[in-house]
């Protein structure tokens, strides 16, 4: 396995420029590893949760977290702050943590994060957790990049039935109804049964309490009974290249936003896109 | 394509007084870096580990409880012996002026004091890095 060290300047150069990352990552070889989103509100004890799954999956596996963060769409800034939640980790199990900002990435990931992953995963990390807040309209890109999502869900944070209606509760393979501590969080996990049932969904749901660590042995092993089946089936083979299709339209947008973001420019390229359309269209007329 | 600045934002040591961190932290977010708050009560290790797990451009401390030579020689320690003694490290906080040389010779590269205007931090964290 390449050192830490190593793998940490690697992933600078796979964030600054995506063609070369394709570049970089294809010399190292293709390798089985899961990747395990975990997304929801803000403040719904994702960062600590992550924490203290990654430790537990540490004791045998190499493990390695990514945790995104929002750029500014104003200042083009980010404030990166989930490790403060990720002490135990690095600490004890020495586990690989990288922050990354979204960088105005359409879907709330990193441009750069298909091939930060798939990095990780071909230089031996054998589970990746992508921690990254739901924001935007399409924050699904996680269920693209992730072979299993768990949607982190808190009392108070505004995820009440209209959230049901919005689109980030569809995105669940597990729901951890977190904060088991507080009243309303019996309400919530009711709520959201209730509303499963109804839609017909058939899904994991865990209430739990990240900080104390309540019901987390539980969520591991839901997580890994998933993890399992994946491996046992031809999924795992299929998420890959289906993630490697998004890897390169995520390219694609960002190569687009950065090189085209005149009015011009972008003018231009509709126009020949819809030109050569026409064109097709009028050849199969004939 | 993108370059960023890649800043890490730590507190080491005791003191739990983190509105400084904070506020210089969010001044260089509005400056357009990507910056890596840590979190209060960080050993020199912790802090070493994240800017090099993070491979960070350059590094800032905060520091208010009088332990900043101590701490500081220990971080310019580990940082040579995980191969980023590259990457500056500025300093922040309640520090004498008689310590502001020594700290300079460890390879501190600056000692900003209390009343320094943000922009000037911003402007000597982009220096720093060039």
């Amino acid at each position: 396995m390449i050192s830490e060290r190593e793998v940490a300047k690697t992933l600078s150069l796979i964030e600054k420029d995506p063609l070369k990352a394709k570049e970089i990552v294809s010399k190292y070889p293709e390798r089985d590893y899961f990747v395990v989103g975990i997304t929801g509100s803000p403040g719904s004890g994702k960062s600590t949760m992550t924490d203290k799954l990654a430790e537990m999956f540490a004791i045998e596996k190499d493990v390695a977290i990514i945790a995104v963060d929002p750029t500014s769409a104003f200042t083009g800034g980010a404030f990166l702050g989930d490790r403060i939640r990720m002490r135990r980790s690095v600490k004890r199990y020495n586990i690989f943590i990288r922050s990354m900002a979204s960088r105005g990435a359409v879907g709330g990931l990193s441009p750069g994060i298909y091939d930060a992953v798939e990095f990780l995963g071909r230089a031996g990390y054998d589970i990746i957790f992508v921690e990254t807040v739901g924001v935007g309209q399409s924050e699904t890109d996680i269920v693209n990049l992730a072979d299993l999502v768990l949607l982190v869900l808190a009392p108070g944070t505004g995820d009440d039935v209209q959230m049901l209606k919005a689109g980030i509760m569809e995105i669940g393979d597990i729901y951890v109804v977190n904060k088991k501590d507080l009243d309303e969080s019996q309400k919530l996990l009711a709520n959201i049964k209730a509303t499963l049932k109804l839609g017909g969904i058939e899904r994991d749901i865990i209430s739990t309490n990240s900080i104390t660590g309540e019901n987390i042995d539980q969520l591991r092993d839901i997580v890994q009974g998933h993890l399992t089946v994946l491996s046992q089936t031809e999924k795992l083979e299929e998420n890959r290249k289906d993630r490697y299709k998004f890897n390169l339209l995520n390219t694609l947008f960002s190569i687009l936003r950065t090189r085209y973001s005149k009015t011009e420019d972008l003018e231009k390229i509709i126009s020949l896109y819809t030109n050569e359309e026409g064109e097709n269209n009028e050849s199969k007329e004939n | 394509m993108e370059n960023k600045l890649k800043v890490l934002v730590a507190k080491p040591g005791l003191d739990g007084h983190d509105r400084g961190a904070k506020i210089v932290a969010m001044a260089l977010r509005d400056a357009g870096m990507e910056v890596i708050y840590t979190g209060l009560r960080q050993s020199p290790e912790e802090i070493v580990k994240a800017a090099s797990q993070e491979n960070v451009d350059i590094i800032g401390l905060s520091i208010l409880s009088g332990a900043h030579l101590k701490l500081c020689e220990r971080i310019q320690k580990l940082m040579k012996e995980s191969d980023i003694e590259d990457k500056p490290v500025l300093i922040g906080g309640i520090i004498p002026a008689k310590d502001v040389e020594k700290l300079k010779e460890m390879g501190i590269q600056e000692v900003f004091g209390p009343g320094v205007p943000l922009k000037e931090i911003v402007e000597k964290v982009k220096e720093a890095v060039k």
